[in-house]
């Protein structure tokens, strides 16, 4: 059964959704229609005079070799990101979860790293694997292996992902271990009195009743992965080596920002509004099927 | 209780008569991207203007590194809160010129301001970077430096080389790296700003052109040409000693600067500008050099500028253009030209600085600090040494760096490096002369 509130008239429910729906015009539907408006035109850098171009900034988009290999790059971006982060947030919630002494202290501090800004986040990494002065790449040396980020792409990318995930692996942490801490101690023992194993009780209690807020997790971390990165690769590695770390909202910010070429810029965020439009539709559709509430 | 009224009550009525007192001067503002021991130094510069007369402030604002402080400046024009004076780098000249009425061109502003001001005063080579064809300057040459090559001596010792050996060519450079990486050092060679370096300042010291009509100073139609076989042959070089450990590619920017200075690359191409950090930091023997060219072509040509100019943004009032004019004049001026010289290393952009320092004998106590202005202005300009003026060229630059990185690691020949930077290149010079025409 439905729980259903009438309400009478219709000026006090148009009052009361009336914030909300400004705030999306606001903040979502105004800015959106700017970036399709100016998505057909090629303005100079100063907005002294623009051109109707129709949609030149998409064709000229889509002959670019680089923009479509920046979707590659985005998606093993996105993915190494979500899986790396979820996956180490879940073992050490469930370490944490076990813990009988000081498991505050160890919460706090694992939760710590989620209060740095990304672009904080990204100098931390860069300094440790700076090639003058940093502390890891001094010692990968001193092991024989060459660390040059700024030069071979893979370390480019690897290193951008491990700041990423780094801040994200504290954020899914906590929700797993609230989720943890939600599943009933009864279930577990009685599984454990009927003689399953740890593993087999995670697998078949555990994981499955984590499926809601794993669903909610991924959501959450690609659209982080997708948007909020770019402060992390533009400190870390401006997008290179050879756009190898050019994900693409860092291309979007990195057109618009430093290149200046607004058009260009605007085309890329209705691309990218449709393609996380698709995403979105993808996951509540076929992925939302298998979580059990 | 009274007290303290009294206080208040009679610091509001100061603040009232200061508040007075300020509004009768005109103030203009001026964005810039220095920091550190530069930014002290530009401070210095304006305090000496607020304090030498009573008519105008000038205010100074840091907004972050080159791009940063031209794309800053460009926002606030379009939100029509901009800066009378902006810091522009070399490499958004082209931006600039193009945005006809963005900007007070440097002679009109002169001459409405009825300002003296001569612009046959600044060495040409750096003045011809902002002056247009037909010889009206647009903006005022601020900072200017050129590549040289610096030496560790204490490592070509090591390395068992004759610290003043001839390193005038490339050839004999790659000798010199063959023996140092055979005596086991671990950066023989390194470079800063390598397309700036390696391709723009290679092209003009060899007299080939980096783009078509003039490096773009003819036209908006220009297309680059920085992949002819002289080009070819010298990134290739580069890559095949990157390849054998013998150059270290630190990053686009000046990152390896840090290692020269550390002293672990025993030969750094940088700007001479790197003198101020170099001379600090440096505890070891260093010596400046004229950039290395091949010997096949014959003497080389002159290098470019990087570096900045300062413009007069437009749609300010004609009081504060005369500010801007009278601020941007007393920096043109000898005695502070000449100290701005001496101080950082950048080249002395006045020919009248330039004489001072040579007559107060700060070249002779300071070996090298002159390679600089002499590199630049050996011989008569030509077409193809006169410097750049590429739109979009900041993003071109990203490009030429992308595809050198991969000659460097060893995915790309030179040859399909710059010819498909040359392609790129060209599409976005045919977007900006869309938007710009």
């Amino acid at each position: 059964m439905e729980k259903r509130v009438f309400f009478k008239g219709w000026w006090l429910p148009a009052l009361l959704v009336a914030p909300q729906l400004m705030i999306s015009f606001v903040f979502f539907f105004y800015p959106s229609g700017q970036a399709i408006w100016n998505s057909l035109f090629l303005p100079d850098p100063f907005g002294l005079k623009t051109e109707f171009v129709g949609l030149d900034n998409f064709r000229f988009l889509l002959s670019d070799p680089y923009y479509l290999a920046s979707f590659k790059t985005t998606i093993i971006f996105s993915t190494a990101v979500s899986v790396s982060s979820m996956a180490l947030g879940l073992y050490l919630a469930a370490l944490a979860d076990r813990l009988i002494k000081g498991a505050g202290v160890y919460q706090t501090l694992l939760i710590w790293p989620y209060a740095i800004a990304p672009a904080i986040a990204g100098v931390l990494w860069l300094f440790m694997f700076n090639g003058n002065i940093g502390l890891a790449s001094y010692y990968l040396k001193a092991l024989g292996y060459e660390w040059n980020h700024t030069l071979k792409g893979d370390q480019a990318m690897f290193l951008v992902i491990l700041a990423s995930s780094w801040g994200r692996i504290s954020y899914n942490f906590l929700f797993f271990l609230a989720g943890l801490q939600a599943i009933p101690k009864s279930i577990i023992e009685a599984a454990a009195i009927d003689g399953a194993s740890f593993w087999k009780r995670f697998g078949t209690i555990v994981i499955p009743l984590l499926s809601p807020i794993t669903f909610f997790l991924l959501v959450v971390n690609i659209v982080y992965a997708f948007f909020d990165t770019f402060g992390v690769i533009h400190t870390i590695t401006s997008g290179g080596p050879e756009q190898s770390t050019t994900i693409l909202v860092y291309k979007v910010f990195s057109d618009g920002f430093v290149s200046q070429d607004l058009g260009s810029s605007a085309a890329q965020s209705v691309i990218l509004l449709v393609l996380v439009g698709i995403l979105t539709v993808i996951q509540f559709k076929y992925i939302e099927r298998k979580v059990h509430y | 209780m009274k007290k303290i009224k009294a206080i208040i009550a009679s610091l509001a009525l100061f603040a009232m008569f200061v508040g007075t007192a300020a509004q009768a001067k005109v103030e203009i503002q001026w964005w810039h991207a220095f920091g550190g021991r530069l930014g002290e130094l530009l401070d210095e510069q304006v305090n000496k203007f607020n304090a030498s007369q009573d008519k105008y402030t000038v205010v100074h604002t840091r907004k972050g590194n080159y791009s940063e402080t031209l794309n800053a400046g460009i926002a606030a024009f379009r939100a029509g809160q901009h800066p009378n004076i902006l810091m522009v780098f070399e490499v958004g000249t082209a931006s600039l010129m193009a945005a006809k009425g963005a900007y007070v061109p440097m002679y009109q502003l002169m001459k409405d301001a009825g300002q003296r001001f001569n612009p046959n005063g600044f060495v040409s080579a750096v003045s011809g970077y902002y002056t247009t064809t037909d010889g009206k300057m647009l903006s005022m040459p601020y900072n200017s430096s050129t590549p040289v090559l610096w030496v560790n001596k204490d490592l070509m010792k090591k390395a068992g080389l004759d610290p003043e050996m001839d390193l005038s060519t490339w050839k004999r450079v790659g000798n010199a790296l063959d023996a140092a990486k055979a005596k086991g050092i671990d950066m023989p060679f390194c470079t800063c700003w390598h397309s700036w370096v390696h391709l723009e300042n290679f092209s003009a010291y060899h007299n080939i052109p980096f783009a078509t009509k003039s490096n773009g100073f003819a036209g908006l139609d220009t297309e680059l040409a920085f992949n002819s076989p002289v080009h070819i042959k010298h990134i290739q070089t580069l890559g095949k000693w990157a390849q054998e450990g013998k150059f270290k590619y630190m990053g686009r920017r000046n990152e390896a600067g840090k290692n020269f200075r550390a002293g672990e690359c025993m030969l750094m191409t940088e700007s001479s500008a790197g003198y101020a950090g170099i001379k600090k930091e440096a505890k070891f023997e260093f010596a400046i050099r004229h950039l290395p060219y091949y010997g096949a072509t014959e003497a080389p040509q002159n290098t470019i500028i990087g570096g900045s100019s300062l413009w007069a943004l437009s749609g300010k009032s004609k009081e504060e253009n005369k500010a801007t004019a009278a601020f941007l004049a007393f920096l043109s001026r000898t005695d502070i030209q000449a100290k701005w010289h001496q101080d950082t290393g950048y080249l002395g952009v006045t020919t009248a600085a330039a004489k001072a320092t040579k007559k107060s004998g700060f070249y002779k106590s300071n070996p090298g600090t002159d390679l600089a202005g002499i590199q630049m202005m050996r011989n008569k300009v030509t077409q193809n040494s006169k410097g750049l003026r590429l739109g979009s060229f900041d993003q071109i630059r990203g490009i030429i760096d992308e595809e050198m990185e991969g000659v460097y690691n060893g995915t790309k020949t030179a040859q399909v490096a710059l010819d498909s930077a040359v392609k790129r290149g060209n599409v976005l010079l045919r977007r900006f002369e869309r938007a710009n025409k």
